[in-house]
């Protein structure tokens, strides 16, 4: 399934047409011990580069933006009782919450994994 | 930052920036009555420090104060006997603070004493955590209102009609800014609390309802009935509390299952001091809620070497670091009437609590039943605790203008708390204490004798 990543370092994988939210492996090593996420209810619209979660670290609490429009669906509910697994497997099992795509062409703004890459050894 | 005075210039541009006219325009909130207009009556331009006291000293003893007459006001500010030994400890080094610090692990005394304090709050609210205080009784019931729509997404708060009329002034005045409905009701005139009233004003949109306890005329109320409802509703009930000593004698909400418990901390440790500054309390019962919590939070740790320290914890939720998205804007408490309130908590213990309480009850038990015996009134309550209702059959407001002539100051009538309201004139809430004597009973008794007659 593709998989795309902004330049606030969040990943969305894409299956149908629904996706999957996080964030990615250099924003949790960049945040440090995970100790909170604040996640958005099932229902909620989010729009495109505005918040939608909160990541909350020891030092400081961030906001997580949405990559695109859409609905969300679900939301990672282990996050409530194991907010480390963000730091853990935040490609993975540490994923933020699941959306409706509204508009596919949304995606087309968005980086691979290869630019992505790129990107953060440019930081 | 330069430490210079403004000029003209500096001034007129910042007023021109927020759109005021003048200076003044900045106090129109504050009524015209109540503001002074030119200078201080009989006393000139210049004068000497001493002539200037001796005139100042004059003008106060116009006021009668608390402690020179018979004393029965309460309605939310209590008197009671405060320690000398209180007044000695604030001041010591290690302690005196008028707020949380800023670079907060180097002032392990305040920390440690704001640990404590948490601590003795939570016990006595029967809550899981306390915060480490907020500005006083009326704002932290706005900010545990703002706490219950955050935590049930729901934007309805019904207030009790038995909920103190300047809580509800300042609840409605932030809801304002945040959209929040506040649907709030007037007190019923009866021997108890109209809880079926209450507790039919609940819906499924009901983001919290809030409940004074002993309400605003002194009666207790049965808040495990109100829980109940309201958790049905998927509501959280927040218990509002004005005089911790209270807490002494009856059950402490957090048992009864109130859901965020707020009150004024005033009475234990503050005094009276003219209306302020006072001591806001904060409490959750259940640790979940903890992160929508509003304000300071200080929490024990170890070091790194393993010893005992105190930090400030869950900072995250807090403005500085939060910014918009904070709890609250509080980002303070307020830390020396949080220490006197500790210190005298500290000083009486828990057995001392208690029997402060006890005695605070007897005495108000002995002026219910010889209130009773005057002709013409008739006490409302079922139940009280150092607090409670006379009806006087006539507007309270000149029967009291008429006792402080004698130099009782014999409650705060119902017609000040309430004076858009007719209907609830002829109530007076008459507050005794430890400080109160049986001789000023007595002569409260047989002033309103003489009075009603």
């Amino acid at each position: 399934m593709p998989r795309y990543f902004t330049d606030e370092h969040e990943w969305i994988e894409v299956d149908g047409d629904t996706a999957t939210v996080g964030i990615t492996d250099y924003a949790q090593g960049q945040l440090g011990d995970i100790v909170f996420v604040e996640l958005p209810q099932p229902g909620t619209q989010v729009a495109k580069g505005k918040d939608a979660a909160v990541v909350e670290s020891v030092k400081a609490a961030s906001d997580v933006y949405a990559p695109i429009t859409g609905e969300v669906t679900e939301a990672n509910g282990a996050l409530e009782d194991d907010p480390a697994l963000v730091n853990s497997a935040p490609e993975d099992g540490g994923w933020f919450f699941k959306l409706t795509i509204s508009d596919p062409s949304e995606l087309e703004g968005l980086m691979d994994a290869a630019a992505y890459k790129s990107f953060c050894d440019g930081l | 930052m330069r430490y210079l005075p403004l000029t003209d210039t500096d001034r007129s541009a910042m007023l021109a920036k927020i759109g005021a006219a003048d200076i003044d325009a900045l106090f129109a909130d504050v009524p015209a009555e109540a503001r002074l207009s030119g200078p201080i009556e009989g006393l000139p331009l210049h004068q000497s420090e001493m002539a200037v006291e001796r005139h100042m000293r004059a003008l106060a003893k116009k006021n009668l104060a608390a402690a020179d007459a018979a004393f029965f006001c309460g309605a939310g500010a209590y008197r009671h006997h405060i320690p000398a030994s209180v007044d000695h400890i604030i001041q010591r080094g290690e302690f005196l603070t008028a707020y949380t610090p800023y670079q907060p692990e180097i002032a392990q005394g305040t920390l440690q004493m704001l640990f404590e304090f948490q601590t003795q709050v939570a016990r006595l609210y029967g809550c899981a955590v306390a915060n480490a205080s907020m500005y006083d009784g009326s704002t932290a019931a706005w900010e545990a209102v703002a706490m219950a729509s955050r935590v049930t997404r729901r934007r309805r708060a019904v207030l009790s009609g038995a909920l103190h009329p300047h809580y509800v002034e300042t609840i409605r005045t932030m809801a304002k800014f945040t959209g929040d409905e506040i649907a709030d009701a007037l007190p019923t005139i009866q021997g108890s609390p109209d809880i079926t009233g209450l507790i039919d004003r609940i819906d499924d949109q009901t983001s919290c309802v809030v409940v004074q306890y002993p309400d605003i005329l002194g009666r207790l109320t049965d808040l495990a009935a109100i829980a109940e409802a309201a958790h049905a509703k998927g509501a959280l009930l927040i218990a509002v509390n004005t005089e911790p000593v209270a807490l002494g004698a009856i059950k402490s909400p957090g048992e009864l299952g109130a859901d965020i418990v707020v009150g004024e901390g005033q009475a234990l440790g503050v005094g009276l001091q003219f209306g302020g500054p006072y001591l806001g309390l904060f409490a959750v019962r259940d640790p979940k809620h903890v992160r929508q919590m509003p304000g300071r939070l200080c929490g024990e740790t170890v070091d790194a070497e393993g010893k005992r320290g105190f930090v400030l914890t869950l900072s995250t939720r807090e403005q500085h670091i939060r910014r918009e998205k904070a709890t609250s804007n509080i980002c303070t408490n307020s830390g020396l009437c949080a220490l006197a309130f500790s210190v005298h908590l500290t000083l009486l213990g828990e057995e001392g609590l208690r029997r402060l309480a006890a005695e605070n009850h007897r005495l108000a038990c002995l002026a219910a039943d010889r209130l009773a015996r005057v002709p013409g009134v008739l006490v409302l309550n079922d139940s009280f605790f150092n607090e409670f209702t006379v009806m006087l059959g006539q507007d309270a407001r000149d029967v009291v203008r008429r006792l402080t002539d004698k130099h009782i100051l014999a409650g705060v009538s119902l017609g000040r708390l309430y004076p858009a309201h007719d209907a609830l004139h002829e109530g007076l809430v008459v507050a005794v204490t430890e400080t109160t004597s049986e001789e000023d009973i007595e002569t409260l008794a047989s002033a309103l004798e003489e009075v009603l007659a």
